[in-house]
């Protein structure tokens, strides 16, 4: 492994030679394992399935880090956190530099420590991927969040002082509560104006307890209200207000980050019948509506013995898994594709075997039947196989014909992907759209109408918690480049 | 934000009715015919949708009208003046479509199904239409908002199953008549699943009754109302999907498969049963608590 790397010359350009002088080093030490609840206990509960880092482990780890001088990891990271000189702080032990590190350019460190890709990110660029042991950044991120949640501390970094002007923040996902947080600390007056009673878009209707603690969100807000950010659940805008309203209260400029939210809903026949429903459905009972803890909590959701759930993201996933901890006794998963494919976040994957999701891949679903009752009752579905690459760069799976056959369930989940939802984009006609409805914008994520930004799901369609906080945070920096130039240079 | 509740009061003799005014100033500036929000009473309820039945623009108030039928309506109904209801979502689903007909417009309401007509009908009036309304309720107890259906009426016709009030028999019965005797340009019915199939059903051009444009207004169980959940859906007589939240919830009463919209109805009756029986029993131990106070 060493002699490969060695040879490569590209790498070892970008190593320092301090860093090259400890690679034998480092080598001794392998990537820190996060301890977990063990499958069998964790299926019955919905408490965290990773149990986070311990300081003795983060001691260890932390050797590991080359202190590269031309760090990768810090390119591969969507906001590029400065990340050897926030590890080098925990090696220190010196925790809250390394967490205002961290938060000065990732106001959410709790929440993308557990939920971001890091496999397709930074720990990809880790020069130890190599030898496919990479730093485990994601655990140190979280373990630093976690121990500031410990603390009780609440850091929030320096706000400049009050500019006196008003910014509309439209819905409270990654992309808007990111946007919120950085126009705070430059002094702007910000009100976040939310669908929901309960902010955090995919982040708390979406992505399961289990996965990441609602808590974890509640208090991330609390961090931004405490940067004066103001609060307004309850307002889906184009409904209550639009955005001349909001004008006319006196935004003087607004952030698109509604996220896409609309299930996409498989068009094959049987689709109405009972207990099918979609991923989305499915996983907002459950995590916002708690129905988990139905009776307590009065929004019902039905489980079946056989729950199969059709596709292969993290939504499929965490429908999958919730299903399992609702106490269905068996969960197919039907992928189309084949396990390579697969876009869910590889831990989740290895989670979900481990916890026996029983996985069909290159399935596709054909139609569903039911019962006397239109209760669903068996699913068919037909194998397929990989043909030619399509626009997305994965091979597009294709029918064998004559391999159908059935599969006996009795609740079916679609988790096959999401699309914008057009109840805001509807209310203002000359903003301009794709052709798929999602917003357009330039670089500074500046739409086609003046002093209107937008950013996150509902500019690149589904993407990532991080992709969708780099694009708050791109706006932001857009909307007071504009916000200067138009209202604080001229007086 | 807090949405107290300033009025309430009982309506019919059944003790399942209640009609509450709340204060949501920004929601009654917008509302129109045709538009419902989403409550939810407390930290533990569930979001349940419920017609705008009428707003006043400037008291910044909504009227709704609500019947008892489980756990999350009895709650609600259990709230008094001077309560708050933690959240109120709205105006949601399309407002109806206003414009000045060639003949009358017959508007059909049945049981706890008057309230929402009354917004539509009289918004139809106001831009010149001749309004006749059938309502109908199982008996005269339940009968509600007769005199202000009249206030926006040209014709009011009543029916009751057992003949406690006005004809004896259901809706479609003066419908059938009305629709024999003259032109009629619009059918609005809001009610019952099977009384908007029958009127449907009625009014389809399939029988011996000339077709008649009718709209229904599908009361399917909802989450977000935006067209996020899918929960919502109905299938058409043609197999598409639409979403009640966000397609209606006032839709072309001859395409919807209304069958299959009954069973998808009852999908959570055991689960509805439960809360129900929880509820019920958690009042019972607080009477209790009280009396053991006192
Ligand atoms: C089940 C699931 C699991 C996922 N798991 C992961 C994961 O592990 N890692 C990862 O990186 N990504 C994951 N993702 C993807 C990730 O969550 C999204 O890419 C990200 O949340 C997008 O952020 P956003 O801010 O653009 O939109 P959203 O998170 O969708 O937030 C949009 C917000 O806007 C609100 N809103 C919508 N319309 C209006 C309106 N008209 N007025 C006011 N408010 C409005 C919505 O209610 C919502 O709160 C997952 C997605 C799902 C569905
Ligand atoms: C657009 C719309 C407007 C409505 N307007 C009114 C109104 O003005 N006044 C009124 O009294 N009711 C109205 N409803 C119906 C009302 O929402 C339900 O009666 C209520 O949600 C039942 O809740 P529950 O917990 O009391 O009863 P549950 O125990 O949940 O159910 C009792 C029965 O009501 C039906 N039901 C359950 N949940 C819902 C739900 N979320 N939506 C609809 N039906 C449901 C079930 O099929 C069940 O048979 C409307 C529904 C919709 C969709
Ligand atoms: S209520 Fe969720 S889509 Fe209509």
């Amino acid at each position: 492994m060493k002699k490969k790397i060695e040879e490569d010359s590209k790498s070892s350009n970008s190593l320092s030679k301090r860093s090259k002088s400890k690679l034998t080093n480092s080598e001794e030490l392998h990537r820190i394992e996060m301890k977990q609840q063990d499958p069998k206990i964790r299926i019955t509960n919905f408490e965290e399935v990773s149990l986070g880092l311990t300081e003795e482990m983060v001691e260890l780890e932390t050797q590991r880090c080359l202190q590269c001088g031309k760090p990768l990891c810090i390119s591969g990271c969507p906001v590029n956190i400065k990340i050897p000189q926030f590890i080098n702080l925990l090696k220190e032990k010196n925790f809250i530099e390394a967490l205002y590190k961290i938060k000065a350019d990732n106001l959410l460190p709790a929440i993308c420590g557990r939920v971001c890709p890091q496999e397709t990110q930074c720990e990809q660029a880790c020069i130890l991927n190599r030898q496919g042991e990479p730093i485990a950044i994601g655990y140190l991120e979280r373990f630093i969040a976690d121990w500031e949640r410990k603390n009780n501390l609440k850091e929030c970094p320096e706000c400049a002082a009050p500019k006196g002007i008003k910014v509309a923040i439209i819905g409270a996902g990654p992309a808007g509560l990111t946007c919120a947080g950085e126009l705070a600390m430059n002094g702007y007056d910000v009100t976040i104006f939310e669908a929901f009673h309960a902010g955090g878009g995919v982040l708390i209707y979406g992505i399961p307890e289990f996965r990441l603690p609602k808590d974890i969100i509640k208090r991330e807000i609390e961090t931004l209200e405490m940067l004066n950010v103001k609060m307004e659940y309850n307002s889906i805008i184009g409904k209550i207000l639009t955005i001349e309203d909001l004008r006319d209260m006196g935004f003087k400029a607004i952030f698109i980050g509604v996220g896409a939210g609309l299930p996409i809903l498989l068009k094959i026949p049987g689709l109405s019948l009972n207990s099918v429903l979609s991923a989305n459905e499915f996983l907002t009972r459950s995590n916002l509506m708690k129905a988990f803890r139905f009776p307590k909590y009065d929004t019902p959701v039905k489980i079946g013995k056989i729950v199969t759930v059709i596709g292969g993201g993290n939504t499929a996933l965490d429908s999958a898994r919730t299903a399992l901890r609702l106490g269905a006794e068996k969960v197919i998963i039907v992928y189309r594709r084949s396990e390579a494919e697969m876009p869910a976040r590889k831990e989740e994957y290895h989670h979900a075997l481990e916890e026996g999701i029983e996985f069909q891949f290159l399935t596709n679903p054909v139609r569903f039947i039911g019962d006397d009752n239109d209760n669903v009752s068996q699913m068919e579905v037909i194998k397929m196989k990989l043909g030619e690459p399509d626009e997305s760069g994965r091979r597009r799976p294709v029918r064998i014909e004559g391999s159908e056959y059935l599969i006996d369930t009795d609740t079916i989940i679609i988790g096959i992907g999401t699309r914008a939802n057009p109840i805001l984009t509807k209310s203002i006609p000359e903003l301009k759209l794709n052709k798929w409805g999602y917003i357009e914008t330039d670089e500074n994520g500046q739409t086609n109408i003046e002093g209107i930004f937008a950013g996150g799901d509902i500019v690149t369609g589904s993407a990532t918690v991080i992709t969708a906080m780099g694009a708050g945070k791109k706006a932001a920096h857009g909307i007071v480049k504009y916000l200067q130039e138009k209202y604080l240079e001229k007086k | 934000m807090p949405y107290e509740i300033l009025e309430k009061k009982e309506l019919g003799r059944s003790g399942t009715i209640y009609e509450m005014v709340l204060r949501t100033p920004l929601i009654a500036k917008k509302a129109h015919a045709g538009n419902f929000v989403l409550l939810r009473v407390n930290e533990t309820g569930e979001r349940i949708p419920l017609t705008v039945a009428d707003y006043d623009r400037e008291k910044g108030t909504i009227t709704l009208v609500i019947q008892v039928v489980g756990k999350s309506t009895k709650l609600i109904c259990n709230q008094n003046v001077g309560d708050q209801i933690l959240d109120v979502v709205g105006p949601l689903g399309n407002k109806i479509h206003i414009k000045r007909y060639k003949n009358p417009i017959v508007v059909i309401g049945g049981g706890v199904g008057i309230a929402p007509c009354f917004p539509q009908a009289k918004e139809l009036r106001d831009a010149g239409n001749e309004i006749i309304t059938i309502l109908g309720a199982r008996n005269k107890g339940l009968l509600i908002w007769k005199e202000k259906m009249k206030t926006v009426s040209d014709e009011l016709i009543i029916t009751t199953d057992d003949g406690s009030e006005g004809m004896k028999g259901v809706v479609t019965d003066p419908l059938k008549q009305i629709m024999q005797k003259r032109k009629i340009s619009l059918v609005i019915a809001i009610g019952p699943l099977v009384m908007m199939k029958y009127v449907a059903l009625t009014t389809n051009g399939l029988g011996d009754l000339p077709k008649v444009k009718t709209f229904v207004s599908l009361n399917t169980i909802m989450i977000d109302g935006t067209g996020m959940c899918g929960c919502c859906r109905f299938s058409t007589l043609e197999g598409d999907i639409q979403f009640a939240c966000v397609d209606g919830p006032d839709v072309d009463g001859h395409i919807v498969d209304f069958d299959n919209l009954l069973k998808r109805a009852g999908r959570f009756l055991e689960q509805e049963r439960d809360s129900m029986e929880c509820y019920d029993e958690e009042c019972r131990a607080l009477e209790q608590l009280k009396k053991e106070v006192i």
